[in-house]
């Protein structure tokens, strides 16, 4: 049991940050604050991708223009690594050498503009809100809402 | 087919990238333009190019084909693949459809419910809008899923808080549909990456492919499915999850309401089927089950306590949106069943609920637009000052109780009988059920409106003032069209049934 949780250990860092992300959208009464917490729960998924596409003993997926000659890779490979983490002789093919997946990255650029998109967003409704309500708690928006449900006017 | 040959060949060859860029590129520069009668001019244009490609695929479709298009040229699993088939073309004609006649309906509209300079960059975002719902029912991708879900979300946010000039609240519903729908596209995306370290594809027919092999995968599958139905749950308001919708449908602007109302949820409901039936498989124990214990009992709560919180709504519109989460409840029990009939109804119960509510939002719209009234006591003698309207009204919302000869008969019905030759009654009592709870709230409109006298103002009856003829025009096709489909059909149950053969069998897909 511990070992499991051990041996995934990132997947404890992106489930902790997901539900404090998703415990802050859920209890915090303050619009900016709500914010902050979506924030954090899509960074955790991020993350999540991002673990994904790490190969164990992978390299960083860079092809190197020089095709002819496999070792120079593997150098660069190597000189990437660190000197402690030697990738190994592969021998002459260079199709060999584990590579990490670039997808999930790819795929979370896309992620993180949308997140930065929705943020924006949700930024600018908060600054209309308080121009309009003059103030960012949503329990008294709630107050002013009821306020005027009742009596079909403005407190 | 004659009309079809009528097309230029790139029209439908290239008709699926089309539907997408186009929209996308010219929202762009809409936003820009400097006179919002270009802009509106450019919106419509585009809305009938895209109607047009729509149509022309639908007709392909109809002649037995089904298409994969390649985004440039690069060879499905690897590159981004359109998929157009029997399930989502009929989706793509009814979202651009109604984006046509929504922007008919916008010009007088928008202009009343849209202050001048932000008029030309609301056009924009509805494009975009209606770029992105047409891009995640024309992809084959599933992570392009995502990103379109989010382009069209992110300018529906926008678009409903455009309503703030006519009532503050819009501006907390908006925000309120900000958070739930981030937090709903991001449990899609995380289901999508528990997916993609199962099959290590994103291409959805590949995924099933490898789902398959594996006989419905780990744990790490089942997640996935579990964070996917949440999250498509969440954007197409299944019952505990539907708390976004009334506050958006009644306080953004009338335009945004109806587009809101008969495309965006619907294309979100599309999704749910997608995955469930052909990248998952019912046959997969979890998703059976999900399906036989989740979707059904959620369906049928929220048919029931959402038509019962409709009746108690003093906004016309509130009602409506209610009614709208009970209507999803029929779809989903459509699904939840998940037989070719069911399937085939709950799939025509989704394109005739849109445009049924798109003709009840119409008119609701156009009240506010006259007299400025939402209320529904305010309704008083409205069948006397806005006859046309208050009858586009009338049909629309016969045609959601589920009186014979309207398109909503049809669909209950075909439900009903699919409920009914699965041996389920009590779901058939329970959309009698729910269609007595409809006749009360829509009964309640039409008492108010039809059997007392206008109001009168400083001793004088409000006078009488017709809705302009650019409000009833889309209001009145869709009426009309509602029970064009409640005489006949056919044509509606022949794309109902290639969906649910798409669904079941995989053609195409």
């Amino acid at each position: 049991m511990l070992t499991t949780i051990l041996e995934n250990y990132h997947y404890s860092v992106v489930i902790i940050l997901m539900m404090t992300g998703l415990y802050v959208v859920f209890s915090s009464r303050n619009l900016i604050k709500k914010l902050v917490g979506l924030s954090v729960f899509q960074t955790s998924v991020f993350l999540l991708y991002i673990t994904i596409g790490k190969v164990a003993g992978g390299q960083p997926p860079i092809l190197v223009e020089d095709k002819g000659d496999h070792h120079a890779s593997l150098d660069i490979a190597n000189k990437l690594a660190g000197a402690d983490a030697k990738v190994g002789d592969y021998g002459s093919h260079a199709s060999e050498i584990v590579y990490s997946n670039p997808l999930p990255h790819v795929l979370i650029l896309t992620a993180i503009v949308v997140g930065v998109a929705t943020l924006a967003i949700g930024l600018a409704l908060v600054v209309r809100i308080r121009e309009v309500y003059a103030t960012i708690e949503e329990d008294e928006i709630d107050r002013l809402d009821y306020q005027y449900n009742l009596e079909g006017t403005d407190a | 087919m004659d009309i079809l040959s009528a097309y230029p060949a790139w029209l439908i060859t290239h008709g699926a990238a089309l539907l997408v860029v186009l929209p996308l590129l010219l929202g762009a520069i809409t936003a820009i333009l400097p006179r919002e009668r270009l802009a509106w001019i450019v919106t419509l244009i585009v809305t009938l190019i895209c109607t047009a490609a729509a149509f022309g695929l639908l007709l392909t479709i109809f002649g037995g084909e089904t298409q994969l298009y390649k985004m440039g040229g690069w060879d499905p699993p690897h590159g981004i693949s359109y998929v157009i088939d029997g399930l989502n073309t009929p989706v793509l004609l009814l979202i651009s459809a109604m984006a046509v006649l929504c922007t008919i309906y916008g010009l007088p509209s928008v202009a009343a419910e849209v202050e001048p300079k932000k008029r030309a960059p609301f056009y924009g975002a509805f494009l975009i809008g209606v770029a992105g719902l047409l891009g995640m029912v024309a992809t084959g991708d599933a992570f392009n899923v995502f990103v379109f879900l989010e382009v069209s979300s992110i300018s529906t946010y926008v678009l409903v808080a455009m309503g703030a000039s006519r009532d503050r609240r819009a501006l907390t519903a908006a925000y309120r549909y900000l958070i739930l729908g981030s937090i709903g596209a991001t449990f899609f995306v995380i289901g999508v990456g528990f997916l993609y370290m199962e099959t290590g594809t994103l291409n959805m027919a590949d995924m099933a492919r490898i789902l398959s092999d594996l006989g419905g995968g780990s744990r790490a599958a089942l997640i996935g499915f579990g964070f996917i139905i949440i999250g498509l749950g969440l954007k197409l308001a299944m019952f505990p999850l539907h708390m976004w919708l009334p506050g958006a449908y009644a306080y953004a602007p009338s335009f945004v309401t109806v587009f809101l109302a008969s495309t965006a949820t619907k294309a979100a409901l599309y999704l749910m089927l997608r995955f469930t039936f052909t990248v998952f498989d019912p046959s997969f124990e979890y998703v059976g089950t999900v399906l036989t214990y989740v979707i059904i009992s959620m369906a049928v709560l929220g048919m029931l306590l959402a038509s019962l919180q409709a009746i108690f709504q003093t906004d016309a519109r509130r009602t409506l949106a209610f009614s709208s989460i009970a209507q999803v409840g029929y779809m989903l029990l459509g699904v939840g069943i998940g037989t070719a009939a069911s399937l085939s109804a709950g799939y025509l119960h989704l394109i005739n609920h849109a445009i049924i509510k798109g003709a009840l939002f119409f008119a609701v719209g156009a009240f506010w637009y006259r007299y400025g009234i939402t209320r529904v006591e305010d309704f008083r003698g409205l069948s006397k000052m806005m006859p046309w309207t208050m009858g586009a009204f009338t049909i629309g919302g016969l045609s959601l109780i589920g009186v014979p000869f309207t398109a909503g008969f049809v669909s209950k019905y075909n439900l009903a009988s699919a409920a009914a030759s699965n041996g389920w009654w009590w779901a058939v009592g329970v959309i009698m059920a729910t269609s007595v709870l409809a006749i009360i709230y829509i009964g309640r409109i039409l008492l108010i409106a039809y059997f007392q006298d206008p109001p009168e103002v400083d001793g004088k009856v409000v006078a009488k003032k017709e809705a302009p003829l650019m409000m009833l025009i889309p209001m009145w096709g869709l009426a009309i069209l509602s029970v064009v489909i409640g005489l006949n059909a056919y044509w509606m149950d022949r794309a109902a049934d290639g969906a649910a053969q798409v669904l079941l069998l995989g053609v195409g897909g």
